[in-house]
């Protein structure tokens, strides 16, 4: 396929990896973060980590969108379909995330409540129309690639005049995380974790585009390099990231320009600005309560916000003990340091979060990962 | 979940609708989301709709980076 097999080739690869090899100093570390959770799956299973020097380091960050979910929120979609008998319409990324009580979307699918997979938010809004007679609730989840689609769907339901159709937001945002991840203790008291840049978003810089992440490179002196999610990508955004690093400089570069430009997509950036407005602070899993970090309905669309048409109380739960998903999302700990990790937490009985979606660096390193260092 | 793929444009439907081809693969998509886009174009296709149309100019620098063929990188977006 035109865009995808000519950023997978091999042969290309090992050059890229030579390079590498070259420039990165073996006299120091390169600790860098892929903040996606699409470059963490593209890292795994290509086996990018195995054609970098041991002088470079790759830190799996929080973007995930199904990873960062906490509990209360899907329990409180749960308690929608079951409380309020709503069609529950979601994208199948979150049918498996462990909930309160045992539960998942897919478990509470099961007992009878009316949950639906969707490819697209287009879908919900249609499910709505076939079904005047119930309440249909759109679990929107996502960072700012997602966003837009739910922006057009509200309008559309605005403009329809359908009363039964309602958005259950999560939308979260990308910058915000990043921001909470250079402020938190681990990266800027304790220097537990290491970082010398970042991997930026592909998809979500399409809509943003790459002017948001200067305050980064200014602000926090860390390069940045905006990566598509090919393995090719991956790898020349790292040879980027090295060589920012060894000339002592921290820009936002774009590597991913077959898409993305400086101010992104102006037509779904106004619609979204039209929709939705910020939260004060949003929960996130592993990393607790962002400032600014998500979005919600505008008072003008209150109508199709779920959280306001049902009484939907928010709610914290705390995640699993022995769960490390926490730890794991900011980057301070590696999938095999948690104890139930490939025991009591395998992509096919997920404890955690981080081994539900194929994006999650539990679930990326047990599928590609896990008999690495079994030879 | 932000996955996304390059998919051929082939035919321009009513209401903002296209059908791309992916592989041979066809399915009906969104074109609400972007402007400009004629059949033969790439554009990047999420959750049924398209986020930005894919530069072929941009794509083709990028493959002659990967082969070393460029000075080391230095354009900012």
């Amino acid at each position: 396929m035109k865009y995808v097999d000519e950023f997978r080739d091999g042969e290309l690869a090992k050059g890229i990896a030579a390079r590498i090899a070259i420039e990165a100093d073996p006299s120091r570390t390169y600790h860098f973060m892929e903040f996606c959770g699409g470059h963490t799956h593209a890292i795994s299973r290509y086996g990018v980590k195995d054609l970098l020097p041991a002088s470079v380091v790759m830190v799996h960050g929080p973007g995930c969108p199904v990873c960062v979910l906490p509990i209360g929120r899907i329990d409180m979609a749960i308690e929608l379909a079951i409380r309020e008998q709503a069609i529950l319409c979601t994208y199948a990324d979150t049918m498996r995330v462990p909930a309160s009580g045992g539960l998942s979307l897919m478990k509470a699918k099961a007992k009878g409540a009316d949950i639906r997979m969707v490819y697209s938010a287009s879908d919900a809004l249609r499910i709505a129309q076939e079904n005047p007679g119930r309440e249909v609730v759109f679990l929107a989840i996502g960072f700012e690639t997602t966003t837009p689609p739910t922006a057009l769907v509200v309008k559309q339901a605005a403009a329809l005049g359908l009363a039964n159709f309602s958005v259950f937001c999560n939308h979260v945002l990308t910058p915000a995380a990043i921001s909470h991840i250079l402020e938190s203790p681990e990266v800027r008291e304790l220097g537990t974790v290491k970082i010398d840049g970042f991997v930026g978003p592909a998809h979500v810089s399409t809509i943003i585009g790459s002017q948001p992440y200067d305050y980064f490179a200014e602000e926090y002196a860390k390069p940045v390099v905006i990566a598509g999610f090919e393995p090719l990508d991956v790898m020349q955004a790292i040879l980027m990231l090295v060589r920012q690093v060894n000339e002592g400089r921290a820009e936002v570069e774009n590597e991913f320009s077959r898409a993305v430009t400086a101010d992104g997509n102006a037509k779904a950036k106004a619609l979204v600005a039209e929709i939705f407005e910020l939260r004060r602070a949003f929960e996130w899993r592993g990393l607790g309560r962002v400032p600014y970090s998500a979005l919600r309905l505008k008072d003008e669309w209150a109508a199709f916000d779920a959280e306001r048409r049902f009484d939907m109380p928010e709610r914290s739960v705390p995640d699993n003990k022995a769960c490390e998903c926490g730890a794991i999302l900011r980057g301070v700990k590696k999938p095999t340091d948690c104890k139930v990790f490939g025991t009591a937490c395998t992509p096919e009985t997920p404890m955690g979060s981080c081994m539900v979606s194929s994006e999650g660096a539990c679930a990326a390193h047990y599928t590609y990962g896990r008999f690495r260092n079994a030879a | 979940m932000c996955l996304a793929i390059p998919a051929k444009v082939v035919e321009l439907r009513d209401a903002d609708l296209a059908v791309i081809d992916l592989g041979g693969v066809r399915k009906e998509i969104s074109l609400a989301l972007v402007e400009d886009v004629r059949p033969g174009d790439f554009v990047i296709v999420h959750v049924g709709y398209a986020l930005q149309k894919v530069d072929p100019e941009e794509a083709e620098k990028t493959l002659a980076l990967f082969a070393g063929l460029d000075a080391p990188a230095r354009e900012t977006a």
